[in-house]
């Protein structure tokens, strides 16, 4: 994401045109680009979103399965989240194991998922501390222009509001595939909103550009009833507490307008 | 702490340890305890024992991380085998990468980094046991060996979390109210600029406690600041407050202004 070099240029004139309120591609500072979400587009797939945010590109898989709980938590199903960065999505992103901001993003999405239980665990369990429901959320990302948590947290939604999953029953101690399928029931919808610092300003949906000279960052993660599920903040510098309030407000507005375009698929 | 039952009773509420609500663990914080390293501070955070130990700026290895016009903090967060129960795989994971690098940008917004060019600042945490708050200690332990280190700094960054348990906000969760309870919020904190540098949450708060532990935090930081300053003082045999020569503030406020146009010249 961040290959660091960005002519200094570049960097002023992005910097300049958002403290005059503007952006480089005429939106305004708390504007999203077109956000397009297209949900079960892969049949191999028990959940799938392809969402294109502006030019920023991911594919969204869920897959279910069966296997052993962790044993801390032997009455409750898994769910992972995890990302790929292909190669093709940019110029300076090389084949090999996840980065760090791969990781990051994973477990962002992750984490606003598992606070919120949309998910409830304890009902995906078939033989307890033995064999559990996994349920498996894969964000590839295939172009990259900015702004990937919020892409695909909204995509993972998605794919999580149309996925059906197996049917397995357990007969003598057995645990067996049946020929039906089942909707997730989910208990809450949040959806991840990135409030970008450049200078003084906050703007939201970052694209690559903005995203490589922002300041700092901070990401939240807001479910229907409005609670907050999740927090991350990057980003070498400070944040003052108003400004904390503000991104809180800014998120909060947000996430219904996109959390409306990631269940109107459903 | 497995085994401590849940103590809410109609007529007293009390923490799982007694402490009070916005009451800190006990915080004891050394000094110098790695000798080869150029600075290094052992803190004890209730029943967290940690150690860091920072070397730079040095050369940095390998070259094509560096940067050109400024220095990199890298910051290691790692926990021993042995500092959980079941022991875990002494393997970097995916949650140590991620601490290391919201650690680093806890820590990087207190530092002169334009001050050396190619160069790093290594800063390696190694948990030796564990008990809720890691992320918090660590930055604690962090800062106060970077000041040991002598390398000049804006401020020291004391860190520590609040969140809510059993319907209250409270401060500095311990292990067992981080398991049980349902929100997390770290912060970490420049208290002389008044600046949120580190910010994470996970689970279900609505807007108002968010900000009420984020609040609350920021109190717990500034108890945390003195310790870490008498700490430094102890070592450098300082009893005068107005002389904390190991701050090492600079005299001229002069880093902001200066800056651009060095980098004009380049």
């Amino acid at each position: 994401m961040s290959n660091n070099i960005v002519s200094r240029l570049k960097r002023k004139k992005i910097q300049e045109v958002i403290a005059t309120g503007k952006r480089m591609d005429g939106r305004e500072l708390l504007e999203f680009r077109e956000l397009e979400i297209k949900t079960n587009f892969l049949a191999k797939a028990e959940g799938s979103a392809e969402v294109r945010l502006g030019k920023s590109h991911v594919i969204v898989g869920v897959k279910a399965g069966v296997g052993h709980p962790f044993d801390d938590t032997p009455d409750k199903g898994v769910m992972m989240v995890s990302s790929e960065f292909t190669p093709v999505a940019h110029p300076t992103w090389e084949p090999g194991p996840p980065n760090e901001a791969s990781i990051e993003l994973a477990r962002v999405v992750d984490r606003g998922i598992r606070a919120a239980e949309v998910i409830d665990m304890s009902k995906m369990c078939l033989i307890s501390g033995e064999k559990v429901y996994l349920i498996f959320v894969d964000l590839y990302v295939l172009n990259y222009d900015g702004n990937l948590i919020d892409a695909c947290s909204a995509g993972a939604m998605a794919a999580l509001n149309t996925a059906e999953i197996p049917v397995y029953k357990v007969t003598k101690g057995k645990v067996e595939l049946t020929d039906k399928t089942k909707k997730l029931k989910l208990g809450a919808q949040p959806i991840a909103i990135t409030v970008v610092k450049i200078g003084n300003d906050l703007i939201v949906d970052p694209s690559a550009d903005e995203e490589e000279v922002l300041d700092g960052r901070i990401t939240i993660t807001v479910d229907e009833k409005g609670t907050i599920n999740a927090i991350q903040k990057r980003g070498a510098v400070g944040f003052t507490v108003d400004e904390i309030k503000k991104c809180i407000n800014i998120a909060k507005e947000k996430t219904a307008e996109i959390r409306a375009i990631a269940l109107a698929s459903k | 702490m497995s085994k401590t039952k849940k103590k809410s009773s109609r007529k007293k509420w009390t923490r799982v340890d007694g402490r009070k609500v916005d009451e800190l663990r006990p915080i004891t914080i050394e000094t110098g305890v790695i000798p080869n390293a150029d600075g290094s501070a052992y803190i004890e955070m209730g029943r967290n024992k940690i150690v860091a130990g920072v070397y730079g700026p040095r050369e940095m290895h390998p070259k094509r991380l560096s940067k050109p016009n400024r220095g990199v903090l890298r910051c290691r967060y790692h926990m021993a085998s042995f500092s959980v129960d079941p022991r875990r795989s002494p393997a970097p994971s995916r949650r140590d990468s991620e601490i290391s690098m919201v650690m680093t940008d806890a820590i990087a917004p207190a530092l002169f980094l334009e001050r050396y060019p190619r160069s790093v600042i290594d800063v390696y945490i190694e948990i030796i046991q564990a008990d809720g708050g890691t992320r918090c200690a660590s930055i604690n332990a962090a800062a106060v060996a970077l000041a040991d280190a002598g390398i000049p700094m804006k401020d020291l960054v004391a860190s520590c979390a609040a969140g809510k348990y059993d319907k209250k906000i409270i401060l500095d969760l311990g292990d067992y109210e981080d398991k049980q309870g349902d929100s997390d919020v770290p912060i970490a904190y420049l208290p002389k600029l008044n600046e949120v540098t580190l910010l994470q949450m996970e689970g279900k708060m609505t807007q108002k406690e968010t900000e009420k532990a984020i609040e609350m935090a920021i109190e717990g930081c500034k108890q945390v600041y003195e310790i870490q300053k008498e700490a430094l003082k102890k070592k450098y045999g300082m009893v005068d407050e107005a002389a904390t020569a190991e701050e090492e503030t600079p005299e001229e406020p002069i880093e902001e202004e200066q800056k651009p146009e060095e980098e004009n010249k380049k």
